[in-house]
């Protein structure tokens, strides 16, 4: 079973990759954008097949490894 | 005094490491990440470098080694540990010092000497310093110290900045702040100031003829305060 997460920075932590993703499409002419925000994508394809349990595991991953709790908030997509 | 140095996949400031502490009397031993105990030491050394290639976040990977456990377990009775750049990433990265080391601010990596101001001379690391500021090096892309408000509020009311970015004579400002980190900070020590993380390799500075010698006032002050 496949089970996507994705990590993005908190609110208030400076994300100065994405300022500079910002300023540069507003170079390219994507001049409507407010603000850039780059975060991380996870597919992890679990033996578990019961997706409950399966989610539980992704879960604990993510506050153990994947995302750092100071900085980062993580989101996992539920399987299609 | 005995001391450890551990090397990770990716450290390269381990063997810098190993001669400073010999040079300055440590008797010193390599320690590889997968092995899962720690030899007998009055001081563990985490090493700059770029373990584990620096993926998913500086230090991440390494945190969760074998041997860290062991070096957990270390510090929270009271042993000395310290982590130089990647080692300080590391540190953060297991929870035995506050915060997180975000991107630099102007996303360029920094290779150059700075000056820093001793915050805190109660402990054990620069308890003795004669001077007020050292320069030392410091060569990063992730060194911008970030926390949370509510841990930045306790990390001032215990004290536990270690030093500052500052100017020759030991003004701290934004001037002189290479990455970004809040306030200025260089390194921090845990709360019961037996751990320190920095950003700055005193081991660069131990030699007159290639550098300058504040790295060297660094560990002779160490290994004194550890006897």
């Amino acid at each position: 079973m496949k089970i996507s997460v994705i990590i993005t920075l908190k609110q208030d932590v400076l994300d100065p990759q994405g300022k500079v993703i910002h300023q540069t499409l507003d170079g390219m002419g994507f001049e409507d954008v407010n603000e850039v925000r780059q975060g991380k994508y996870f597919e992890i394809d679990m033996k578990e097949t019961d997706y409950a349990k399966a989610k539980t595991k992704v879960e604990e991953m993510c506050k153990k490894l994947l995302a750092n709790l100071v900085i980062e908030n993580y989101k996992i997509i539920d399987p299609k | 005094m005995k001391s450890s140095v551990i090397t990770f996949p990716g450290s390269n400031c381990d063997r810098d490491m190993d001669v400073a502490l010999k040079k300055f009397g440590f008797k010193n031993k390599m320690v590889w990440h997968d092995d899962s105990e720690l030899p007998k030491s009055d001081l563990v050394v985490l090493p700059g470098g770029f373990s584990y290639g620096d993926y998913l976040r500086c230090g991440s990977m390494a945190s969760k080694s074998k041997i860290m456990q062991s070096v957990i377990n270390f510090a929270n009775s009271g042993g000395m540990v310290m982590g130089i750049c990647n080692g300080f990433q590391i540190l953060v990265e297991t929870g035995l010092v506050p915060g997180v080391l975000l991107r630099n601010k102007y996303l360029e990596f920094i290779c150059k000497n700075v000056f820093v101001k001793i915050n805190d001379k109660q402990n054990r690391y620069f308890k003795n310093v004669n001077n007020e500021v050292l320069e030392l090096h410091i060569a990063h892309n992730e060194g911008n110290y970030f926390c949370t408000k509510d841990q930045l509020k306790e990390i001032e009311d215990n004290n536990q900045i270690a030093i500052n970015y500052c100017d020759e004579s030991g003004k701290i400002d934004d001037k002189f702040n290479p990455n970004g980190s809040i306030k200025n900070i260089a390194g921090i020590l845990n709360k019961e100031k037996n751990v320190l993380g920095m950003m700055p390799h005193p081991e660069r500075m131990i030699d007159i003829s290639l550098s300058g010698e504040d790295g060297s006032l660094f560990f002779k002050n160490l290994i004194n305060n550890l006897k």
